[in-house]
């Protein structure tokens, strides 16, 4: 991965024309300027990411109605009843359901658009910009349209395959449909902006690599599979870290697609409920339950630590097996 | 020369942290002086008809200034907004609409919001129906939470065009005779639905089976998912199994357009004219309107309900205790649920009054609503209104309501068979009111 996370303190060696005094302070900046720079991060994480991150944790161990005054302490009591509800596990299966279906069509198609974008095409740049504006409007905005696209009876996908001459879908009453028009929206949204990340990582592959692959008589289909690919790896890996980090906290999308009566249950039989609309759903309306809503929550976190841990020893194995060919370009 | 520029750095480093961290903890502050104009949020949901009320109260009260939110909102988008606000114990309205079946919730925390009657409010009792003024206090009796706005007398309102279509009568008292009883509705359905009007005869189950559960209700034991002593009986309550069987009946019989309510499809029915009937309280006639827009002006109308009686909805304007401007709020409150203020909010969208006297007034009496064919709007919802029933709505209705619910769509849909419906509805009522 090409992230530059050099922490080098930008120190210059005091020279000797210092009076004692600045000699001192000059010592004393060194030593502890660098923390102040970076205090503003920390701070602000404290404030906003691990005070809330603890402060949710003491919740759970409580039976913590949002608007009782008392709170009792319960222990882990949230926690069991939460491992044995299967309205949890259901969430979890459709959020990792939803993942899937998202993540890798997205994935492969942000790899295709920016081998085409790496192509010598007219308007360059104008293409460029274009696969980067569903990117830019609003999530909301997005999954309202969507819903109403995939509408059972209004909807215009339902119409144009009654013109092709299949039958209707039921988008929100059908588990993994509701997975596949929620997928959509998200790769709608997102597909541009990983074949930019991805295009960027082309263009910093060495030309020369690919005239030696046509030297040797390469296709540009395997030069594709076979030079461009391998040394996307890295790039790839981190897309693929931010797609699990937005796929696992997928809200916005599934509960915009689901309007009418309670949304948050994401359907009838909870078809496209993902973790954190039960999360929502339990801390907030209909139940208040905050206790119970933070148990969801760390488990959640929990959830997400372990796919980033799983990640990063794919990084691990992959990332090391990319790098000694990338030593080889010339360039590097 | 080379250390200052970094001590420069480290000090701008520091004044932008400091600058950040007071702007994020205190960007909230009270942004209003002791004596200037005043301004009172009012927070409210769906369609309450206040903005002539609030031009005349203004216009009374030129240091009050009034703002209005949530006017179009649906109920599920406000009551968990609400609830955060007043669990954070910033960011409510000074006035606030609290919806009956949230009502016994926010009672068993009656802390958050003002008694109402430390501040006078005891004399207004007989502007209320007695059982609404009853609903707005707590168990003890010691604590008035809110003040009653409207009631909700239940109607049948009809598409006259579609009624026609398929060879039905349009006048609503011939219209009224068609159904007595439930069975009778559904029979009339069946012919409406033999007819090819390519409409369905009802939007959605849902909304149906709410109002015969209530009306039931009503009429038997005065409770629904809860007794009054808030012991859960949604299986054992013969008001609630008979409404699930009509309603099974109403599915089984192909009538519902399936329509989910509240949905942004059940929306484009009414625009699309796509079902005839819909169950409607009093205040559903605001929300009809807004719907089916303009273009449908005069093709609606309005029939008695089958069966007898029953009130669905109807909310109180409560004060939050967080509300800086609690003796200003608590006077517009007032003011809203006046029966002045109930007779301008029926006028304007359609919520019917509960107070005796704005139900006796001529302005309701007499009222006809241009929108429903001149349909005599006062004397359908109101002649019944002083008798109506109360239901009692047990500590976590609204999430039991919405399980249930939820298995009578599920069987809409076919994706459950009545009897799995059925199993469905309790076991998920029981695990949702266990929460």
């Amino acid at each position: 991965m090409a992230v530059q996370l050099d922490a080098r303190p930008p120190v210059t060696p005091a020279t000797g024309n210092h009076s004692q005094s600045s000699g001192r302070l000059s010592r004393f900046d060194t030593r502890f300027s660098p923390y102040l720079y970076i205090a503003p991060f920390f701070l602000i994480f404290g404030v906003f990411g691990a005070y809330p991150l603890a402060y949710t944790f003491w919740v759970s161990l409580h039976d913590w109605d949002l608007l009782g005054s008392d709170h009792p302490f319960v222990g882990a009591e949230n926690y069991t009843r939460l491992l044995a509800d299967v309205d949890f596990w259901h969430a979890l299966v459709n959020t990792l359901g939803i993942f899937v279906i998202s993540t890798v069509p997205q994935l492969l198609a942000a790899l295709w658009l920016a081998n085409l974008l790496n192509r010598g095409l007219r308007a360059r740049t104008g293409w460029r910009m274009a696969v980067l504006v569903p990117n830019v409007t609003s999530t909301a905005a997005v999954a309202i349209v969507f819903g109403v696209l995939f509408g059972r009876e209004f909807g215009m996908i339902n119409w144009l395959l009654d013109l092709i001459g299949m039958d209707a879908i039921e988008w929100k009453s059908n588990r993994i449909a509701s997975w596949v028009a929620i997928s959509a929206m998200v790769d709608w949204r997102w597909t541009g902006y990983n074949a930019l990340i991805l295009l960027a990582a082309m263009q910093a592959i060495p030309r020369d690599l690919y005239e030696a692959a046509a030297i040797d008589g390469a296709s540009r289909a395997r030069q594709f599979w076979s030079v461009t690919v391998p040394l996307l790896k890295p790039t790839i890996i981190f897309c693929t870290i931010i797609a699990t980090i937005g796929g696992l906290q997928l809200f916005t999308e599934p509960r915009m697609f689901n309007s009418g009566t309670n949304p948050i249950r994401g359907g009838p039989l909870r078809e496209s409920q993902t973790l954190t609309m039960y999360m929502f759903e339990n801390a907030f309306s209909p139940h208040y339950n905050f206790g119970y809503g933070s148990a969801v929550a760390w488990l959640l976190f929990a959830l997400i630590a372990i796919v980033a841990a799983v990640n990063v020893l794919i990084l691990r194995r992959l990332g090391g097996g990319a790098r000694p060919s990338a030593r080889k370009g010339p360039t590097r | 020369m080379a250390v200052f520029p970094r001590r420069r750095l480290a000090a701008v480093a520091l004044a932008a942290t400091t600058a950040l961290l007071v702007t994020a903890g205190c960007g909230s502050g009270d942004e209003q002086g002791g004596d200037g104009p005043v301004t009172l949020t009012v927070d409210v949901f769906g369609q309450f008809g206040y903005e002539q009320l609030y031009q005349e109260y203004m216009a009374a009260h030129p240091d009050v200034k009034i703002v209005e939110r949530g006017t179009g909102t649906n109920l599920d988008e406000y009551s968990p907004k609400l609830t955060q606000w007043l669990a954070a114990g910033r960011g409510a309205g000074d006035v606030v609409a609290i919806e009956e079946g949230l009502l016994v919730e926010y009672k068993a925390n009656p802390g958050n919001f003002v008694n109402l009657l430390d501040h006078g409010a005891a004399d207004l009792k007989g502007n209320f129906l007695e059982w609404k003024w009853n609903a707005g206090l707590t168990a003890d009796g010691k604590q008035l939470i809110g003040l009653g706005t409207d009631v909700g007398g239940i109607a049948m309102c009809y598409r006259k065009d579609l009624f026609e279509k398929a060879g039905l009568p349009t006048e609503r008292d011939e219209v009224s005779k068609l159904w007595p009883t439930w069975q009778d509705y559904i029979a009339t359905g069946e012919k409406f639905v033999a007819a090819k009007t390519g409409a369905s005869f009802l939007d959605a189950a849902t909304n149906t089976f709410n109002t015969i559960l209530l009306q039931n209700a009503g009429n038997t034991s005065g409770y629904s998912y809860y007794d009054t002593s808030e012991k859960l009986v949604v299986d054992s309550n013969p008001a609630v199994r008979q409404a699930w069987d009509t309603t099974m009946d109403i599915i089984d019989s192909g009538l519902s357009g399936k329509y989910g309510s509240w949905s942004e499809e059940w929306v484009s029915a009414f625009k699309q004219s796509k079902f005839a009937t819909i169950a409607c309280p009093a205040w559903m006639t605001g929300v009809i309107e807004q719907n089916a827009g303009p273009a449908a002006t005069g093709k609606w109308d309005i029939a008695r309900v089958p069966g007898n009686g029953g009130n669905w909805g109807g909310s109180h304007l409560a004060v939050p205790k967080q509300s800086k401007h609690q003796a200003e709020a608590i006077e517009l409150a007032k003011f809203l649920t006046s029966a002045k203020g109930q007779i301008g909010a029926f006028k304007a969208k359609g919520p019917l009054p509960s107070s005796p006297q704005a139900l006796d007034d001529p302005a309701i009496t007499g009222a006809t609503n241009a929108y429903f064919s001149g349909a005599p709007v006062g004397s359908i919802f109101g002649s019944g209104a002083k008798s109506l029933k109360p239901v009692y709505m047990g500590p976590k209705n609204q999430a039991v309501r919405t399980e249930v619910e939820n298995a009578v769509r599920t069987v809409e849909l076919g994706q459950r068979n009545p009897a799995q419906g059925w199993t469905d509805a309790v076991n998920n009522a029981k695990k949702a009111a266990a929460k």
